[in-house]
């Protein structure tokens, strides 16, 4: 059995209905998760036996514009077993822009969803130290924003006096 | 016969003050490194022995500001960095001289966004500016060579309205 079934056939099995939908694009494969599911499906995939996703390869955000489900969160897995990746992606909405961190699945996942915070605003639930990763903490701004101008908003960061 | 002659000969010369210290001064120029990003392998570049800045006295790259005349901003600056380039720029004891190196120094370059700053002369009185992305060697020396020209001209009185330090 290929992989992208065996996830899904194993998805299916032990976590029922968390699968909204799956897109295979020129060998990009995707699954659309609940986004209350997000925890355990990745501890599904990192330690199911024939999965092994032990590497988040990256945590990053999608700001698509849209009134419902505006954000996605991606999550980009690699197995070391069968030389396989595959990108898990959330739906979370503008007004509850939160999830639950995975940073107890890959604790790598720490930093990426620092910056997925600093960069989008979306609140990882229990992550243990969500702070601004890259912006100034007196920043009040989410850059990558669709709503965000290029060149920023005039004073929002300040230059030392000349 | 050199100066060195003369010198043993008379035992003295006659100059002015300003000439003999912009004499001593353009010829020993420490630099502050302020390597920042791409622009600094240029940089170090220029120190190394095919273009060989010690030709010019400026071999001493100093990473402590406080023995440094020139500080060469070789990076891109961004709002969060220009703290830290101000805040070192004014440990650097007077009289002292900025090149800007490179386009994203100079103007912020490539990067037209929120978070580089668009020019360091917004923050910095900027004496040189280097153009490139990132500037030849040559060019770093060219701006090296235009900074001594300016401390070569400079006048002693230049100096004695520069900002006094509080205690």
């Amino acid at each position: 059995m290929e992989v992208k079934e065996q996830i899904l056939v194993i998805l299916n099995e032990l976590i029922p209905g968390s699968v909204i939908e799956t897109s295979d694009f020129r060998d990009d494969f995707t699954i659309k998760i609940r986004r209350e599911n997000i925890v355990e499906v990745c501890e599904l995939c990192k330690s199911h036996e024939s999965l092994q996703f032990k590497l988040l390869e990256d945590l990053t955000a999608v700001d698509w514009g849209r009134t419902k489900n505006r954000f996605s969160v991606v999550y980009q897995l690699f197995s070391l077993i069968s030389n396989f990746r595959v990108r898990l992606m959330a739906d979370v909405d503008d007004k509850d822009n939160s999830i639950e961190t995975v940073t107890k699945v890959w604790r790598s996942a720490n930093w990426a969803e620092r910056e997925v915070y600093d960069m989008f605003g979306i609140t990882f639930l229990n992550h243990p130290d969500l702070r601004r990763m890259y912006m100034p903490e007196e920043f009040e701004y989410y850059p990558l924003r669709k709503e965000y101008p290029l060149m920023g908003i005039p004073g929002a960061l300040t230059l030392p006096k000349k | 016969m050199g100066l060195e002659a003369k010198l043993l000969k008379d035992g003295f010369l006659t100059t002015t003050i300003d000439a003999i210290t912009g004499w001593a001064r353009n010829s020993s120029v420490w630099p502050m490194p302020m390597g920042i990003s791409c622009c600094a392998i240029e940089m170090m570049a220029s120190g190394d022995p095919k273009y060989d800045i010690a030709r010019f006295g400026s071999e001493v790259m100093r990473f402590t500001p406080r023995q440094c005349d020139l500080m060469i901003v070789a990076g891109t600056v961004t709002y969060k960095m220009a703290h830290i380039v101000k805040k070192i720029y004014d440990q650097m004891p007077d009289p002292k001289w900025v090149i800007a190196m490179g386009a994203c120094t100079s103007t912020g370059g490539m990067y037209r966004t929120y978070s580089v700053v668009q020019g360091i002369d917004q923050f910095l009185p900027v004496d040189v500016y280097a153009a490139g992305c990132p500037p030849r060697p040559e060019n770093l020396l060219n701006a090296l060579m235009e900074i001594q020209t300016i401390i070569r001209e400079s006048k002693a009185r230049d100096f004695q309205d520069l900002p006094k330090i509080k205690a």
